[in-house]
């Protein structure tokens, strides 16, 4: 097991190669570069400025100093917030996008395995009719229309939390986003669990565990529950992957200084180097938790082996 | 009826499904004493594990029972789950018919053995262990320690039914309900488990109930046999005089339902139409990035077999011995080695394309009759893919012309032919199967295990269609097969497989009666062993 691990994780190392490489190609395919604005700035600064940032090199070049920085660790300078650079802009932001994203995937993991549980004990029956529907229409309602939902009602109505904002980790600033961003997530997670319920408790083997007499608390949670749970394993590493580095959409309604804007920000600007600094965060994480939903799996299932 | 272990009275089962209700089982009357084995003999769909699943409370969510089933004193179909957990798995326990996946996968051997006995002695974990080693040994599991910590699919079908037997008995049940519990495994794996549960049985003591649709099993086990036919016992009483004097018109059509008849063998200079000189097909496992050296499995090992015009050759053996694989070989479905020639022309080196217009000639029929027809083409449909491969000018009413004869061959009504395969029987579909490699006019049909998925009474029909068809078009069978009657009627010649290798091979009247192979004698004392059942009734 120890060895696999230590394989993906040599494997992952030519993955972000690739990553990076076609990344840094593509972005610069894309027309206009950092220094192009809508008024025009004056030939000669937008020269210098290149010059500066080392893009008035040939392609090639580039690439190759960009790659030599990166193994130092030096995602180089933002172009268009030019105080920071894209290190330091991670630095303060991830943790913020981390601890909204692990809190929303933790609840949303338990709140919705819950709920599906509950579904497939009583399937075809209301309860279960309940949460099926309160789950599709969860999956269904797009973020931005419950996050300002959530403002109108909590904030400006209730006056229970801050519309927005950090308020520097206050634990009332972080309930907006968070519920926002586990609401999609549970509902998800509700009907995975659901219909993976049902599927383990029709097998064999929990026939067997009924026959034997075993209590329902045995019979539904140590063996259909811990079946059910490799699906839901398998759905909770991508996410784990896009909800742990941030949200456009939830940063930007609640004013939330995190790192899902930056995608989206530096693309539209060409902000070439904070779009690499994004690539390759997004790229670690995904690797990353497609490496724990094998071990995960594992650990689960005795039937899966990695040697 | 004092002093009986369980008593069934007027137990009925009823389904709530989208058609309406369904009457499974319509008020069975029956009784099992301590000591005695009662086989409830049917057909599928007869009810009778149905019955059995009411009595322990493991009907699916649609099912309804009502009834009475009296054990000590009380009615377990009515019983509060809390106590019906305190009886079943404890003084009344049931083995299912698929060993392959009544363990849970997830768990080990131990813990699987241990919870129910923990949960219903209410032993500490170490007495339990001990109790459950001990049952790992009392139902001959090899190196039963080691086992304890082994997890399910790292045994093999008969050791993971013994396990369920284990666990069965771990508790000193009173009644042992066994529903088809030899059914999916090989014959001398079959005799094992049987011999195993009635020993167990005489030395424990308790009543069994043991459902099969296989009479050979009932005549080797059973003291009293009920016949259930559409959810009612048809007719009861003891083994012998079910056996000797049936009464009932179905009692006496399913003791008739043993395929019979013997093929002629074929004239020694019949042209051969194919033929396979030192076959054999390796299987490499691992081998890749850090994961040691390869490791090569021989799953045919140097087999020669010659099929002549209107022969059929039985190949039996064990699952696993390679019988399927030799035959995917010789139709090139799977890369071997070894000369392989068809009508005279070797065809071991040609590719895909070079083979496609010899395919017609060479068909296959499967074993599963619900997995090898697509659910959603018609029967028509399916029946006349073929042609549109090799005939690709023929006219759709010429076709569905075709359709029609082939269906009016296996005997199924032509009007049927626009139905999908859902809503034919098991039976019907092995009949569109067989139509589906007819219509080409091959000269060649392979059939793997044609007839295993399918009641005693289907496959003699199927048996005898397939003959008939043999005839009347001088077809050649490899008919492959671990149902030796069904084999013994089929084939004129007969190959033992064992581990991917011929261990003997001949006329049936050799091989079955006068077996040389120390290996054929086992599988055939296995296979017909009604005459050790006889000393059993008397």
């Amino acid at each position: 097991m120890l060895r696999y691990v230590f394989r993906r994780l040599l494997t992952a190392i030519p993955t972000l190669f690739v990553i990076v490489t076609i990344s840094f190609f593509l972005i610069r395919v894309a027309p206009g570069g950092p220094f192009n604005q809508e008024k025009g700035l004056n030939p000669v600064i937008k020269a210098n400025l290149e010059r500066q940032f080392g893009l008035d090199l040939p392609l090639w070049k580039q690439y190759l100093n960009y790659l030599g920085n990166l193994l130092h660790g030096d995602f180089g300078p933002s172009y268009n917030l030019p105080d920071f650079t894209v290190a330091e802009l991670f630095r303060t932001g991830l943790p913020v996008s981390v601890q909204l994203g692990a809190t929303a995937l933790v609840l949303a993991l338990i709140v919705g395995g819950a709920l599906g549980v509950f579904a497939a004990l009583y399937q075809n029956r209301p309860a279960d009719y309940m949460v099926v529907a309160a789950a599709t229409a969860g999956s269904t309602i797009p973020t931005f229309v419950i996050a300002p939902l959530f403002q109108l009602f909590f904030a400006l109505t209730l006056k229970w939390v801050p519309v927005g904002g950090w308020g520097d980790g206050a634990l009332v600033n972080k309930i907006g986003p968070v519920i926002t961003l586990m609401l999609p997530q549970l509902a998800v997670v509700a009907r995975l669990m659901r219909g993976a319920m049902i599927e383990a408790l029709r097998g064999h083997h929990i026939r067997t565990a009924r026959a034997m007499g075993l209590s329902d608390y045995s019979v539904v949670v140590r063996h259909a529950m811990r079946g059910a749970l490799l699906p839901i394993v398998s759905y909770a590493g991508p996410a784990a992957a896009s909800l742990l580095t941030g949200s456009l959409i939830v940063e930007y309604i609640f004013a939330i200084p995190g790192v899902g804007r930056y995608f989206v920000d530096a693309a539209l600007n060409r902000d070439y180097t904070l779009v690499m600094g994004t690539v390759v965060v997004i790229a670690i994480f995904t690797l990353f938790f497609n490496l724990m939903v094998d071990v995960m799996y594992a650990l689960v299932d005795p039937r899966v082996r990695y040697d | 009826m004092t002093g009986a272990a369980l008593t069934l009275k007027n137990v009925a089962v009823r389904f709530h499904t989208l058609d309406g209700t369904v009457d499974a089982v319509k008020g069975v009357s029956l009784s099992v004493n301590p000591g005695e084995t009662l086989a409830i003999v049917g057909e599928s769909g007869s009810g009778k594990s149905q019955l059995m699943m009411a009595v322990m409370g493991l009907l699916a969510s649609n099912g309804q029972a009502s009834g009475e089933a009296t054990f000590d004193g009380k009615n377990l179909i009515s019983m509060p789950k809390a106590e019906l957990n305190s009886v079943r798995g404890r003084r009344i326990t049931m083995i299912f018919q698929e060993p392959m996946t009544s363990l849970d996968p997830l768990y080990t051997v131990g813990d699987q053995l241990r919870e129910p006995i923990m949960q219903h002695q209410g032993l500490p974990a170490a007495a339990a262990e001990a109790r459950a080693l001990e049952m790992l040994e009392l139902v001959r599991i090899p190196d039963a320690r080691r086992r304890m910590s082994s997890y399910p699919h790292e045994m093999s079908g008969g050791q993971r039914q013994r396990v369920m037997i284990a666990m069965a008995l771990a508790n000193k049940p009173e009644v042992l309900i066994a529903d088809e519990p030899t059914t999916a495994l090989d014959v001398t794996i079959q005799a094992e488990i049987l011999e195993l549960m009635a020993d167990l049985q005489k030395r424990l003591g308790m009543a069994m109930i043991f459902i099969t649709h296989d009479l050979n099993i009932v005549r080797r086990i059973a003291h009293r046999v009920a016949v259930m036919r559409h959810g009612e016992v048809v007719e009861e009483g003891a083994t012998a005089t079910i056996f000797s004097k049936p009464v009932h018109a179905y009692t006496r059509a399913l003791l008739d339902a043993e395929p019979t008849g013997r093929k002629e063998a074929v004239a020694a200079n019949a042209p051969v139409v194919l033929s396979g000189i030192d076959t054999r097909v390796n299987f490499s496992l691992g081998g890749g990035w850090f994961s040691g050296p390869k490791v090569v499995l021989r799953a045919v090992d140097r087999v020669s077999l010659t099929l002549r015009q209107g022969q059929t050759i039985g190949i039996v053996g064990e699952s696993g011995s390679g019988k399927s694989t030799l035959a995917r070989a010789l139709l090139r479905l799977l890369p071997a080695e070894g000369a392989i020639t068809f009508d005279g022309r070797s065809i071991a080196g040609l590719d895909a394309a070079a083979m496609r217009p010899l395919r017609r000639q060479l068909q296959v029929v499967l074993q599963d009759p619900f997995g090898s027809l697509s659910p959603r083409m018609t029967a028509g449909q399916i029946i006349t893919e073929g042609l549109l491969v090799h005939e690709p000018g023929m006219s759709a009413a010429e076709r569905d012309r075709r359709a029609v004869r082939a269906m009016e061959e296996v005997q199924i009504d032509p009007a049927l032919r626009n139905r999908y395969p859902h809503e034919f029987s098991g039976g019907q579909r092995q009949r569109i199967a067989i139509a589906r490699a007819i219509i080409l006019k091959p000269r060649v049909v392979v059939l793997d295990e044609p007839t295993s998925a399918l009641d005693r009474q289907v496959q003699r029909q199927i048996v005898e269609l397939l003959r008939d068809l043999q005839k009347a078009n001088g077809l050649s069978y490899l008919f492959i097969s671990h149902d030796l009657a069904v084999v013994r009627a089929m084939a004129d010649h007969i190959m033992v497989l064992k581990d991917g290798r011929l261990v003997e091979e001949g006329p049936p009247a050799e091989v079955m009666d006068h077996p040389q192979d120390p290996y054929t004698r086992r599988l055939m004392a296995a296979a017909f062993a009604s005459t050790t059942s006889l000393e059993r009734l008397s």
